[in-house]
């Protein structure tokens, strides 16, 4: 089957470079599957995972939003963070986690509620990505 | 002329700085390796975001966004890279002369600008001179994170789309090689130059849409030319402190090296006087 580029590249370097058969992203408007001579085409997308598919194996990589760009059989995204399974730091999510969720439920004025959302949201993606 | 005893005394405190100052060059040179390879490691990243930003702004020219328009200047920010810790040469204050220079050229009075400032030097100069700073960060690693430095980025981009202020300056220093920084002021906001890359595909298919795809993407591009230029400047830093500190090293080894020479000659000349006084009180005797 034919296969496509993808590099995900974040500030702190590239996080991945390698020939897939399909990318399966999830834009801000739904998810968005790419094969091998998409169209070009750019999408942000939302915090949840990205699946790489190659034969039978399937990877996820946990990225935090950004962009995403197709053209002539290159994908490129560029997130603020993006994170292989392995990579992930599971307990420190997990403790990200709880900390949002006790922020969202303490309903106090101060709390910057989009901001707990975002940072529960990160949270569970990495879980998620990491348990696969 | 200095005694003995003083004369070494010096000597012995000369060379416990040379130590320390030696052992901060080292500890500089390995800081500047790895702040050089963040540089280049985050140079694909921004070369990405800068091709997509031109690719999306050039294929239409109806595409609009705040980011991209100039508008009539009120007020200008300034935002400022210096360093928490001095011994770092001439490193903070090419970076203020800039400031200065700049301010003093183009605005009459404080209502025209205010400064943003990452760095304690450059926070404490600011408030010694009374410059209006409207947001600080102090402390930032030698190696930051994105999200160290997301926040005051974040809040110097609504700043301007707040139409707080009208455009956006950086002040920093370029990092060239290990021995030459060079401090550089370029223009953040309104997003200009994107002529550079021209637009290859102009049929690209947008999700949503061309404007919803700028509004994400055009802040994230600011804040990754905010994060670029830091860790630009956090390598100038670490260079600036390697050649200053080689620099106290070599003005350490020739202070001693003088010191030793008159330490030697008062030896000397201690030696040549006790000779005559024992020769002539000899002489004396007979």
């Amino acid at each position: 089957m034919k296969t496509l580029t993808v590099s995900v590249v974040t500030p702190s370097g590239p996080v991945l470079e390698d020939e897939y058969e399909m990318v399966v992203a999830r834009a801000e408007s739904g998810e968005i599957g790419i094969l091998a001579n998409h169209i070009p085409l750019v999408a942000p997308l939302s915090i949840a995972a990205v699946r790489l598919v190659r034969g039978n194996e399937e990877m996820k990589l946990a990225v935090n939003g950004g962009v995403m760009e197709v053209s002539s059989n290159k994908v490129t995204i560029l997130a603020q963070s993006a994170e292989k399974p392995e990579d992930i730091d599971v307990e420190r999510a997990r403790r990200a986690k709880e900390r949002a969720e006790r922020r969202l439920q303490s309903n106090e004025e101060h709390i910057d509620r989009l901001r707990a959302e975002l940072a529960l949201q990160r949270a569970l993606n990495r879980l998620n990505v990491a348990n696969r | 002329m200095a005694s003995l005893r003083d004369i070494k005394a010096r000597i012995e405190s000369t060379k416990k700085t040379k130590q320390i100052t030696s052992a901060m060059h080292l500890v500089s040179a390995s800081k500047m390796n790895k702040a050089e390879q963040n540089a280049r490691g985050y140079v694909p990243y921004s070369e990405k975001i800068q091709e997509v930003v031109s690719h999306i702004a050039n294929s239409n020219p109806d595409v609009s966004h705040p980011m991209l328009e100039k508008r009539e200047v009120k007020k200008t920010g300034y935002l400022i890279i210096t360093s928490d810790r001095g011994l770092v040469g001439a490193y903070n204050s090419h970076v203020l002369k800039l400031l200065q220079d700049t301010i003093e050229k183009r605005h009459k009075s404080q209502d025209e600008y205010t400064v943003i400032v990452m760095g304690r030097k450059g926070y404490d100069y600011c408030r010694r001179r009374e410059l209006p700073v409207s947001n600080s960060i102090l402390g930032i690693a030698d190696h930051p994170h994105f999200a160290d430095i997301k926040a005051i980025a974040q809040s110097t981009i609504q700043m301007y789309a707040d139409e707080e202020i009208d455009e956006l300056y950086i002040i920093y220093n370029h990092y060239v090689s290990a021995i030459s920084q060079v401090p550089t002021m370029k223009k953040l906001l309104p997003i200009e130059n994107l002529d550079g890359h021209k637009a290859m595909h102009s049929d690209y298919e947008y999700e949503p849409s061309q404007e919803e795809i700028l509004k994400v993407l055009l802040p994230q591009y600011a804040e990754s030319l905010i994060y670029g230029a830091l860790l630009d400047g956090k390598a100038s830093e670490h260079a600036a402190s390697m050649t200053a500190m080689r620099n106290a090293t070599d003005n350490a080894e020739e202070l001693i090296d003088t010191l030793t020479l008159s330490y030697n000659r008062a030896r000397q000349g201690q030696i040549t006087q006790q000779i005559t006084e024992i020769v002539s009180g000899a002489a004396a005797l007979e």
